[in-house]
């Protein structure tokens, strides 16, 4: 495959044409995954015998934390290709994911404290874990904040992707500054590829098809809010062409 | 870039300039700390390098704005970013003039609000330290935050919302190096770790600040 035909896709026509064919099938398949993981893991598996029914929890906390990650992750791809190529799909689809990723990030903080309060006693303790997805939080609210503040598009998507940036290296540094401040009481990776330190296979299989249907959420959502972007970006420049002439 | 240190010193130092504004807003921050948790002498000395490296920190944020607003509105940041310097040079200068009119200032009287909050003995030395190293990271990302915002109107809040969580990890180690100090551990690893950060902030961040400028003087 031509990886030059990659960039095809940074054409705002193309991207819509495109995704008006992908977008129901993503929307559908999404939809059915994360009904099938979430049923699955709510009324098919067996209870945990130290935690349990709250154990359940773990099919929305785990996908949404994940995705929470992976948001800012994207957003800092698709910030450097704005850098580098300045494609303006690319800064509209940051800007779009940015939301999806701060509502995930607070769906699993929510859990976590929905969870943390029968199991261990409190609905919040400063764990390093609780602690980085709070500043991740206060990262997003920043980034979104400053595409909010700034008129001028174009401006606003260098700012931002700036933003990004700088703002990737300190959640990196904040991540494992806390590790060093505080002690943990957060359990470890319920994912890892080492196969000791998983949730048993029971809870692993309706979990991976939850994550692969909060994935698919994820793409659904911010190629819609993507979307959105573009046609508002085309209106108000419509808008302005009519008042010059 | 001698002379643009002295002149924003200078401007600095004027009447107006904010001067000792930040100095007096620490101070009163260790006024009002015993008002909120009680008098009681144990209590404070327990929680007197948190509160001394907050104090100094909103201090910072506070007088941000002022390193390129003022500049920005008489038109003399157009004319520096056409002076033969380079952007790079230009924040880093104005990043040194804050921490030697807002930071230097900050550490010098640390040991005498340390007093007022019966800071332990052997926790001046790790204190002063610890708010030496850590300050210029405060100005140098201060600077960042402060370049970003620049040619907005009411920028001051959206300020302290986006330069607040890059203080996260400065804070967290010079905090608890001076916390260390004042219980008489041992102070090395978050020594390193604040010297590492402000190194490379220093390093780095200038490059990112002066894109962020050239983006909004454009």
């Amino acid at each position: 495959m031509n990886l030059n035909a990659l960039w095809e896709y940074a054409n705002p026509k193309k991207f819509i044409s495109t995704t008006d064919r992908v977008l129901p099938w993503v929307s559908v398949l999404s939809v059915t995954a994360l009904a099938a993981g979430l049923i699955w893991g709510f009324f098919f598996t067996p209870e945990d015998y130290r935690q349990g029914s709250t154990v359940k929890i773990i099919y929305i906390h785990v996908p949404s934390a994940l995705m929470a990650i992976n948001a800012w992750l994207m957003m800092l791809v698709t910030s450097l290709i704005w850098i580098v190529r300045r494609h303006h799909v690319s800064a509209l689809a940051a800007r779009a994911a940015a939301p999806v990723g701060m509502v995930m990030t607070v769906i699993a903080l929510l859990t976590g404290a929905i969870w943390g309060q029968p199991m261990w006693g409190t609905w919040w303790a400063w764990d390093p874990r609780l602690t980085s997805f709070l500043i991740l939080f206060l990262f997003y609210l920043g980034y979104i904040a400053l595409w909010e503040a700034i008129e001028n598009d174009d401006t606003a998507a260098d700012l931002t992707s700036i933003l990004c940036l700088v703002g990737s290296v300190f959640a990196l540094l904040s991540r494992y500054a806390v590790n060093f401040w505080n002690q943990g009481l957060h359990q470890g990776a319920s994912m890892s590829l080492d196969k000791e330190e998983h949730v048993a296979d029971v809870f692993y299989y309706p979990l991976l098809v939850s994550i692969a249907g909060f994935v698919l959420l994820f793409i659904a959502l911010v190629l819609l809010r993507t979307r959105t972007e573009i046609r508002a970006r085309r209106m108000r420049a419509l808008l302005a062409r009519e008042r010059m002439g | 870039m001698i002379a643009l240190l002295i002149r924003d010193l200078r401007l600095a130092m004027r009447a107006g300039g904010g001067f000792g504004l930040g100095l007096a807003f620490f101070l009163i921050v260790v006024v009002l700390v015993p008002f909120g948790v009680g008098p009681q002498s144990t209590l404070l000395s327990s929680i007197a390098p948190g509160i001394l490296w907050l104090g100094a920190l909103l201090a910072c944020l506070l007088s941000l704005d002022r390193i390129f607003a003022l500049d920005w509105e008489d038109g003399s940041l157009d004319l520096l970013a056409t002076a033969p310097l380079p952007m790079e040079a230009i924040v880093t200068i104005k990043a040194l003039a804050h921490w030697l009119t807002t930071g230097l200032p900050l550490v010098l009287a640390a040991p005498v609000f340390g007093l007022l909050l019966s800071l332990p003995e052997a926790g001046y030395k790790p204190l002063i330290l610890s708010l030496f190293l850590g300050t210029p990271a405060l100005s140098v990302i201060g600077t960042f935050g402060a370049a970003l915002t620049v040619g907005l109107k009411r920028g001051g809040l959206l300020l302290s919302l986006l330069v607040l969580p890059l203080y996260v990890p400065t804070l967290i180690f010079g905090a608890e190096m001076a916390r260390r100090g004042a219980a008489g551990l041992d102070v090395t690893t978050p020594l390193l770790m604040l010297a590492g950060i402000t190194c490379g902030t220093i390093a780095l961040l200038p490059f990112a600040s002066a894109a962020v400028l050239r983006v909004n003087l454009r």
